[in-house]
């Protein structure tokens, strides 16, 4: 359904940043070096759970070359949090001055002349501490005689969230059949290519300029001036190129603090940067949970009603996952129409790494539970799971009651196609089996826990007297490609070419604020945002081009392909080049710049526009080992009109191996609060081999709140992913999965109590 | 141990640096001759993002002692491309999309070049194979491979 022909949206292009990245160009936070630059390295606590007796620094102070060490004593101790609306779920010292609540958790921090110096001079700093007891579970921290994390705090209930719509009760009373299950949702690690890094430099005039690796310049910018006292405008962010985010790097983290911290007081440049281990250990991980899930349906396949509770296990600080624990509740009634729903959320905190948001949100939990359990009922009734899933399914124009509006949605295309090719397979082997899921993401949140007084997303474009642009947006590339989207987006709209276009973002400086990214949202806010101010820009100039062709005024005029020209005969106009140098005369020399913004209304509790997908997973198990492997996977999706094709292909690609390591590789697993793998040796991510055909079927929607129809992409793909894994392996060997990853031994166990229970 | 110097070839220009014997190749690429397009992503010697090539291996340049490589002649991702223009590899990886953070990007191209110049009409899981010591969170592969299949299919010429 797109409604125009577009010149550059959709077609192939390179990303703008392609060359700098395949020649070794691209600059990122880890290769900053500023002349007299420091190193810093962080002490971390070895307990889960302890008192801060007494911190000692003099021997460290000692060693040559080690300019200096602090601990939380020589900071402001102000407690922060990237939900700075509400002050109880702000709850971090970075470093902490009272107690320490997880493994790895920083206590002091050391700038040397070299790297190495300081990493000696951390075996030099003694901390007395007293240990206190720990809890790591949720379910056994929310018990009445668990110790106390964080005071005041009772029954370690970090945040709730109660979410309801319809008669629950009366929808119950009406279902043929409830069936009741629990699952468990395992964390996972973000494991960025680029670990965390930062490089902070403060200067003299009171200002500081922080490079960091970051998805939001903006909230980065805000949270140091918060900490350090700083006024937000005399901290500059830079974030160079970012080597990856997926959810786990925009809250504070203690490379960006404890650089800051240390630089204000030396006035000289220092960089931190994680290693892997301590990128695995303390810097946050996808939000484990516990669901329990009650769905009452009728014999026909028509959803009745669904309750579920969720404890999530948050770890020792709030961050992103009081979000996460919104949005997994919200996800968990995807894509359907309930006529009653209650989710009742707890985040609890314990002694572990803190969780956060991850690709997906808390989604990819949340379909795991819900997804494998429709089929589940669909088997315990003998109905077909493609016709129960379009029976409930959203649609066009459906309002999610008190949450949301559905303006565009193609589900049951998504449907239609993936039984198509699920059908086109004919009869699986034994012990091999095809699963399937559908789900919906989220194009960007309406929320503003951090109280941003700008609006979400903001643009700049700057027309120099040669016609090619300079674009400022404040939204950030981490690799998903959105200065691409930004530029092709400008082009179509202004009417020229991507190469045009030149995109300046991550530098709070000079770019405008943005949330940043995160939530799948700058496609369509900061999209929308480029759209506004390039229309702007255009306007002006044409405004001059009507003057100048002396023509009708009922005549449209417009840009294509760098030529200004008369709607309805293309053929009459001017060069864009000629109307931009005539135009830049004509205003006393001043430049074409039009600005844009965007800021989402009435558009419902959750998001401006949601996507839509489906997903098919192939996958054959050994029944001797338990080992998986994965043949592979289809997709059909619908994001609205695609923006950038390679770079859509390359999101959704992505997506899967994310989320197929999620479903049977990737696994965190904690012993008294230690984590046993913080490597990448023992936590396995897909390799090359292992990575399946990832095929992708379009289904053309056109959103009308997104920029040229335009919605999410690229995050949403991680949600269906583990629960169509876990379907494909009911499907092969008959046994039901409710704990992530599914792992051999797993596996194995599973067909073993089915082997007993045939008996 | 005291330092000593080590001279050898990288991209074609001669190097003599004065280290440590302990000094690893990626550092002394890094730190020492500002390359800073090899990255390092691992303590581990698993991520590959620091792989170059060494008198016409591909190696892990944190798995060797630069002092090791005396004499030698290696090559970075800041080597691949000539006079401005990039490699069949390269032109491959960005007709194919086969990066988004980027982070990985040049290890994957090291090696996904020394096994081309290397492979005959090699098969899908090959290619895949040659860049199993690589790891990239953001693509999936799949577009690697794709470049890496256009480039042994002879779609790119050295320019």
């Amino acid at each position: 359904m797109s409604h125009a022909k577009y010149s550059v949206i959709n077609t192939h292009v390179h990303n703008i940043d392609g060359v700098a990245k395949v020649t070794g160009r691209a600059t990122y936070t880890f290769d900053v070096k500023l002349p007299g630059m420091l190193y810093g390295k962080i002490l971390r606590s070895p307990h889960p759970h302890a008192k801060i007796i007494n911190i000692d620094t003099t021997r460290a102070m000692e060693l040559s070359g080690v300019k200096i060490v602090v601990t939380g004593k020589d900071t402001l101790g102000i407690k922060q949090g990237i939900w700075r609306r509400y002050e109880e779920l702000c709850d971090e010292q970075v470093l902490p001055l009272e107690k320490v609540r997880y493994i790895g958790e920083p206590v002091a921090a050391v700038a040397a002349v070299t790297e190495e110096i300081a990493e000696m001079a951390l075996d030099l700093i003694d901390v007395e501490y007293e240990v206190l007891p720990a809890v790591y579970e949720p379910l056994e921290a929310i018990k009445k005689e668990a110790p106390t994390i964080h005071e005041g705090v009772e029954r370690n209930v970090n945040v709730t969230r109660h979410i309801e719509w319809g008669d629950v009760d009366e929808a119950f009373e009406e279902a043929d059949y409830i069936r009741e299950d629990w699952f468990k949702c395992s964390g996972q690690a973000h494991m960025c290519m680029e670990t965390r890094a930062a490089v902070s430099s403060f200067t003299p005039e009171g200002k500081l300029t922080c490079y960091a690796s970051t998805q939001s310049a903006y909230y980065t910018q805000g949270l140091l001036a918060g900490v350090l006292g700083l006024r937000e405008g005399d901290v500059r962010v830079l974030a160079p190129y970012v080597g990856g985010g997926f959810g786990g790097k925009f809250e504070l983290d203690a490379a960006m603090f404890c650089s800051a911290v240390m630089s204000m007081k030396l006035f000289k440049p220092v960089k931190v940067v994680f290693t892997r281990e301590e990128d695995f250990i303390a810097s946050k991980r996808r939000t484990p949970m516990f669901y329990y899930v009650r769905t009452g349906i009728k014999k026909d396949g028509t959803f009745c009603a669904r309750e579920s509770r969720m404890f999530s296990n948050g770890g020792a600080y709030t961050g992103m996952g009081a979000t996460a624990l919104y949005l997994s509740g919200f996800f968990h009634s995807f894509p359907y129409k309930w006529r009653g729903y209650r989710y009742d959320g707890y985040r609890v905190y314990t002694n572990t790494l803190p969780s956060t948001s991850m690709r997906g949100f808390g989604a990819p939990q949340a379909m795991f539970c819900s997804e494998q359990q429709i089929d589940w009922i669909c088997a315990d009734l003998g109905l077909d799971p493609f016709e129960v899933r379009r029976k409930n399914g959203h649609t066009e124009g459906y309002e999610v009651p008190g949450q949301a509006f559905i303006a565009s949605c193609g589900l049951e295309q998504c449907i239609n196609e993936i039984e198509k090719w699920v059908k086109s397979k004919g009869k699986m082997p034994p012990n091999r089996g095809i699963g399937i899921s559908s789900c919906g993401f989220m194009s960007g949140g309406i929320f503003n826990w951090f109280d941003s007084p700008y609006s979400f997303s903001s643009a700049v474009i700057t027309i120099n007297v040669d016609g090619t642009c300079e674009l400022h947006v404040g939204c950030q590339d981490i690799g998903q490609g959105s200065n691409t989207t930004m530029a092709i987006i400008a082009a179509e709209t202004l009417g020229v070419k991507v190469e045009d276009i030149r995109v300046h973002s991550g530098d709070t400086a000079h770019c405008p604020a943005d949330l940043g990214a995160w939530g799948s949202r700058q496609t369509l806010m900061a999209g929308n945002a480029v759209k506004m101010a390039c229309e702007d820009a255009k306007k002006q100039l044409l405004e001059f081009a009507y003057a100048e062709m002396g023509i009708n005024i009922v005549y449209d005029l417009d840009i294509k392909d760098r030529w200004a020209h008369i709607v309805a005969r293309p053929e009459r106009g001017m060069p864009y080049g000629d109307l931009v140098k005539k135009a830049l005369r004509a205003k006393d020399g001043q430049r074409i710049m039009g600005r844009g913004y965007y800021t989402p209304h009435r558009k419902g509790m959750i998001s401006p526009a949601y996507s839509y997908m489906m997903q098919a997973v192939d996958a054959e198990v050994d029944p001797e080992t338990g080992k998986i492997k994965i043949h592979e996977v289809m997709t059909a999706h619908d994001c609205g009109q695609p923006i950038n094709q390679l770079g859509l292909v390359g999101q959704l690609e992505g997506a899967a191996s994310m989320a197929l390591g999620y479903a049977y590789l990737e696994d965190m697993p904690f012993e008294d609060g230690k984590l046993m793998n913080p490597n990448l040796v023992d936590y396995k991510v897909i390799k090359a081999p292992e990575m399946p055909e990832a095929g992708i079927i379009e289904i053309d929607t056109y959103e009308p709140e997104g920029p040229y129809g335009a919605k999410e992409a690229g995050e949403g793909l991680t949600n269906p992913t583990a629960a169509a894994l876990g379907n494909a392996i009911y499907n092969a060997m008959g046994i039901q999965m409710k704990e992530l990853p599914i792992t051999p031994e797993r596996v194995l166990k599973a067909l073993r109590e089915k082997k007993e229970a045939q008996k | 141990m005291e330092k000593q110097v080590l001279r050898f070839k990288v991209n074609g220009d001669e190097y003599e640096v004065y280290i440590h014997p302990k000094t690893l190749l990626a550092e002394v690429i890094r730190d020492h001759l500002g390359l800073t397009g090899t990255k390092r992503g691992c303590d581990t010697v698993s991520c590959g993002a620091c792989t170059v090539n060494v008198n016409g291996f591909s190696v892990k340049s944190c798995s060797v002692l630069a002092v090791q490589c005396e004499g030698m002649e290696v090559t970075t991702v800041e080597g691949l491309e000539k006079n401005g223009k990039l490699s069949p590899m390269q032109r491959a990886f960005l007709d194919n999309g086969s990066y988004q953070c980027g982070f990985c990007t040049p290890g994957m191209l090291m090696s996904a070049t020394a096994f081309v110049s290397e492979a005959k009409n090699p098969t899908k899981d090959e290619m895949k194979e040659s860049i199993e010591g690589n790891t990239c969170r953001c693509t999936g592969y799949n577009s690697i491979v794709r470049a890496i299949e256009a480039v042994t299919q002879g779609k790119y010429k050295e320019e």
